[in-house]
């Protein structure tokens, strides 16, 4: 197999917030420790080969946009590596994160956001390959002619200001603005949420035409299930920080494998099943402050055992088709969840 | 796949967004009022030498004997003295013209330095964070909890009178206003997605930070900007009429109200109450347009 | 029997700087007690407008200029403000999208709701805190009597929500309308909430209009269904009837952009074109410039057809099954 084009190894993150320098000395004199640490993303492992497209899938909590900013070099790892063709996408420096490739770009959430509101948008597409030095300023505009049209937009549209256009316009500008750095991974970080249903299908639509069209290799993450079956090869469904199953579209959403994938494909209502009463997962998404011990969904889970309460499952594979699952019922493939496993 | 929506696409180019901004502002007829008095103000004061009846610096051409003559007398010149003259013959009316002359370049120099000085560090704070936001908001909290009078007499006393030194002297004392305004600004807005876009295409810190986030924490600023040059103007006055300002061989309206003020008993108001009548419509009327184009900059603004 | 909501003509307009929009234009529908209509529509289509008017929340620039609104037979519009107050909350409530636009931040859980609770009744503080407990346990929250003495923001999303929905059941109201209640909530948690609504339905014969974009959500939820374009329902009709055989050409696009329906990979029907602007509609039929079987009869106001309780508004709608 050939190299992947992202190889993500080990990755953890942590948001430490230290309270103030009086609370900082009064915790001195007493002993005490402020402040507190979320593990945002803990342990962390994925490979994204090249042409491929990557689900990440997950609720609040789950860590998926902050893996997606520190695949993107926005955030840098705790600790691990992520390296893109092999080499490293980001680095700390002092307070702010230095990013070292322009191969990596990222589609925000929301398209009212994401472009800056006084700049036209020509300009804002123009912007970074012109400052990299891959765009002389005479071809700019003949550029950004092109790239307006790539993504579906009249090339006069280029002497426009963004709240000119609708969401889903805008959605295709900033498309538009990720293509023009040439890159070779995309990341989608619920690109298409904030886009009313009818819209949404222009824009992956969009996305799903570009990609065969220019090869492109996307992380595309989203708590929409329905979506990310539809234009992803792989997903990773994550919870709290971590991976708990990593498999093929089709093996996923043919036969889940972890308790919270099925739960959550239980749980969500789709369109044509009609009235028939869906199963809603019992109790609360935990806080990141304050994960459970050991298997972090056992709390919630119709299946836990004594060992879910106290070890941490590791992201195995399962079956023979490649899917891989963080859950104890998969050691031995059916075990019963009271017997605690002999090694 | 075109997406041909032209027409459904808010059509509001730029000229038309002043159209707008222009239009909300002539809502209150109170601050359309203050900014054509502004405008004939700067006029008068800038055109001084061109619609003054009589230069009153220039010490040849007065005459002893048109000392304290009442407004609305005629002087030796030949011409009705509007506002009457003061102790040295001075007609009021041109004292004031060039008094006003520099007022508006005083205030108008101290509030852009001070605003470029302001917006430099309240960026680098708001964007570096750590050590170096600590640093710089703190030295700003402890200048803003000082009177800006106060800090503007030590400075003067340090620095000696003159236009370049008060001018100085109300730079440092004003630009903390501007430092924690284009903070507060910056803070919120270097959250947004558009940022960090920028950030990660990537694009250099330089530009990120005057081609993006500066123009979007202006709006804010201009308002801040309105006021502290009001605020200018009146420092300087006062500083002038404290006898600390400019001297009184240099026009300003706090000296020419200095000079009249022991005289505001007796039958002569004249030499201290215009100048004070025309430095508190200055400041009020730029105080009127800054809460117009306040209101009007607000989101919540009804469009 | 009396409907418990029957809404008729009802028209909203916004006096804007480009004119005088009509964000609701002629809406009128009807639900039964105990069931569930929902009002589906994308940006611009007025269904959130709809559900404010029917409450007469409508502020300046913004007014109802027509229509009736029925309440168990009586017309909200014709009453006094002071009247039309009473009864909001005691007869008519609202759950809004964020539930903090419910909950007061500054205030125990409990307190606000006994403060609801003794609006409309003359009871004792200690009788209205229990009313209170009783409602929450009536949503599905465990451990209700902490749960009152806490205040907001130690509250999770979802639980905030069902605080705001037990408040809105509080006085047993004949109709809830509910804005994109569980839009902002992670999918677990919707799907627990939408389980308790139906059940609440049930049980208390309330009548719920539930605003949403979300069809998946609406089909499994909803009796009855509004689809609404640009302030106009172009479509009603029972749930299965709507999303098995819808028969305007917009409610059809809007079922086959959904993923769900679809091969992977395979490129999703697309609507063309955008949402529309309300304050530069076209002649007639306002799907025109996006819809595929327009024709030059389209310039005109589409028929309102109605077959067996089915209505469509179209001058080409698509055959009845």
């Amino acid at each position: 197999m050939s190299t992947p084009l992202l190889s993500v190894e080990g990755v953890h993150k942590r948001f430490t917030r230290k309270p103030g320098l009086v609370v900082q000395g009064i915790d001195r004199l007493t002993g005490r420790t402020s402040g507190y640490t979320v593990h945002a993303l803990s342990d962390i492992s994925l490979a994204v080969a090249r042409g491929e497209v990557l689900g990440l899938v997950g609720e609040s909590g789950c860590g998926k946009s902050t893996l997606g900013r520190i695949i993107s070099g926005i955030y840098t790892p705790s600790d691990g590596e992520v390296s893109l063709d092999g080499k490293p996408v980001a680095r700390d420096r002092g307070n702010n994160v230095d990013k070292l490739t322009t191969k990596v770009q990222m589609i925000h959430q929301d398209p009212f956001a994401s472009l800056n509101p006084r700049m036209k948008v020509g300009e804002t597409i123009a912007e970074g390959p012109r400052v990299h030095g891959f765009l002389k300023s005479g071809d700019a505009r003949a550029r950004v002619r092109a790239l307006l049209e790539q993504v579906g937009l009249e090339g006069a549209y280029a002497d426009r200001l963004p709240h000119q256009f609708s969401g889903g316009q805008r959605q295709r500008v900033a498309i538009a603005r990720a293509l023009a750095m040439e890159p070779e991974l995309l990341v989608l970080d619920e690109a298409v949420a904030s886009l009313d249903v009818s819209i949404q299908a222009q824009v992956l639509n969009l996305f799903m035409a570009l990609r065969r069209e220019l090869n492109l290799t996307a992380v595309f993450i989203s708590h929409d299930l329905s979506v990310v079956r539809h234009v992803c090869d792989r997903v990773a469904i994550m919870y709290l920080g971590r991976i708990v199953e990593l498999a093929s579209a089709e093996a996923l959403y043919a036969a889940p494998q972890h308790p919270y994938t099925k739960a959550l494909f239980a749980s969500i209502p789709t369109l044509g099943t009609g009235r028939a009463a869906f199963q809603p997962i019992k109790g609360e998404i935990p806080s990141p402050l304050n994960p459970p011990g050991g298997c972090a969904f056992h709390p919630r889970c119709p299946m836990a055992g004594p060992r879910c309460k106290v070890e941490l499952p590791v992201l195995k594979p399962t079956l023979d088709n490649g899917s891989m699952v963080a859950c104890h019922l998969n050691d031995g493939g059916t075990g019963a969840p009271e017997k605690a496993e002999a090694a | 796949m075109t997406d041909a929506s032209s027409a459904n696409a808010t059509v509001e180019a730029k000229p038309a967004r002043f159209r707008n901004f222009c239009s909300d502002f002539a809502r209150s007829p109170v601050a359309v009022l203050s900014l054509i008095l502004i405008f004939v103000l700067l006029f008068v004061s800038f055109a001084a030498p061109l619609v003054s009846p009589q230069d009153p610096y220039d010490l040849a051409k007065l005459d002893w004997m048109d000392a304290f003559l009442r407004p609305g007398t005629i002087g030796s010149g030949g011409y009705t003295h509007i506002l009457g003259t003061d102790n040295a013959g001075r007609d009021m009316l041109s004292a004031i013209f060039y008094g006003l002359r520099t007022s508006f370049v005083i205030g108008l120099s101290a509030g852009v330095l001070a605003l470029a000085v302001g917006i430099c560090l309240g960026l680098a704070a708001a964007y570096f964070g750590g050590r170096v936001e600590v640093l710089i908001m703190r030295v700003v909290d402890l200048q803003l909890s000082m009177p800006a009078i106060l800090l503007a007499l030590v400075l003067v006393a340090v620095l000696g009178q003159g236009v370049g030194q008060i001018i100085l002297a109300l730079v440092i004392a004003q630009y903390a206003y501007f430092a924690r305004t284009t903070h507060g600004a910056a803070t919120v807005e270097r959250g947004k997605d558009y940022i960090e876009a920028a950030r990660s295409t990537p694009l250099p810190t330089g530009r990120v930070l005057f081609r993006h986030l500066l123009p979007n924490v202006l709006p804010p600023l201009i308002v801040v900007a309105t006021v502290q040059v009001a605020s200018a103007i009146a420092l300087e006055a006062t500083l002038s009429f404290l006898g600390v300002g400019l001297p009184i061989t240099e026009p300003s309206l706090g000296s020419l109200i200095a000079n009249g003020f022991k005289y505001i008993h007796t039958d002569r108001y004249w030499l201290s109450i215009y100048p004070g009548v025309f430095l508190m419509v200055t400041v009020v009327a730029i105080n009127l347009v800054g809460d117009q184009v306040r209101t009007v900059l607000d989101p919540r603004h009804n469009r | 029997m009396t409907k418990a909501l029957d809404v008729k003509g009802l028209t909203t307009r916004f006096e804007t700087r480009k004119g005088m929009v009509t964000a609701v234009n002629g809406v009128s529908f009807s639900v039964e007690r105990g069931r569930i209509m929902g009002l589906v529509g994308e940006s611009g289509s007025g269904k959130s407008v709809t559900g404010f008017s029917i409450l007469g929340l409508i502020d300046e620039p913004g007014r109802i200029t027509d229509g009736a609104v029925l309440v168990d037979g009586e017309d909200l519009r014709s009453l006094k403000p002071d009247a039309l107050r009473k009864l909001r909350g005691s007869k008519v409530a609202m759950v809004f999208q964020d539930p903090m636009m419910t909950l007061n931040p500054v205030l125990r859980v409990g307190d606000q709701m006994a403060m609801a609770v003794r609006v409309h009744e003359k009871v004792s503080k200690n009788a209205a805190w229990e009313k209170a407990r009783q409602a929450l346990e009536t949503v599905g929250i465990p451990a209700p009597a902490e749960r009152l003495k806490a205040y907001p923001h130690q509250l999770s999303g979802g639980m905030r929500q069902r605080v705001a929905i037990a408040t809105a059941l509080l006085h047993r109201p004949a109709v809830i309308i509910a804005d994109e209640p569980t839009t902002a909530l992670d999918v677990s948690i919707q799907g627990q909430i939408l389980a308790e609504v139906r059940r609440l339905a049930d049980e208390t014969g309330t009548a719920i209009v539930w605003v949403t974009h979300d069809l998946a959500v609406i089909s499994s939820l909803a009796d009855d269904i509004c689809v609404m374009y640009a302030g106009r329902i172009v479509e009603r009709g029972t749930a299965e009837a709507i999303i098995s055989a819808p028969r305007h050409p917009y409610t059809v696009g809007l079922i086959g952009s959904v993923p769900s329906l679809h091969e992977p990979g395979t490129p999703l029907p697309q609507i063309p074109g955008s949402t529309p602007q309300l304050s530069n509609l076209p002649a007639g039929c306002p799907f025109r410039p996006r819809c595929p079987r327009a024709s030059d009869i389209c310039s005109s106001e589409p028929p309102s057809l109605e077959t067996a309780g089915h209505f469509v508004s179209c001058h080409h709608p698509m055959e009845a099954s």
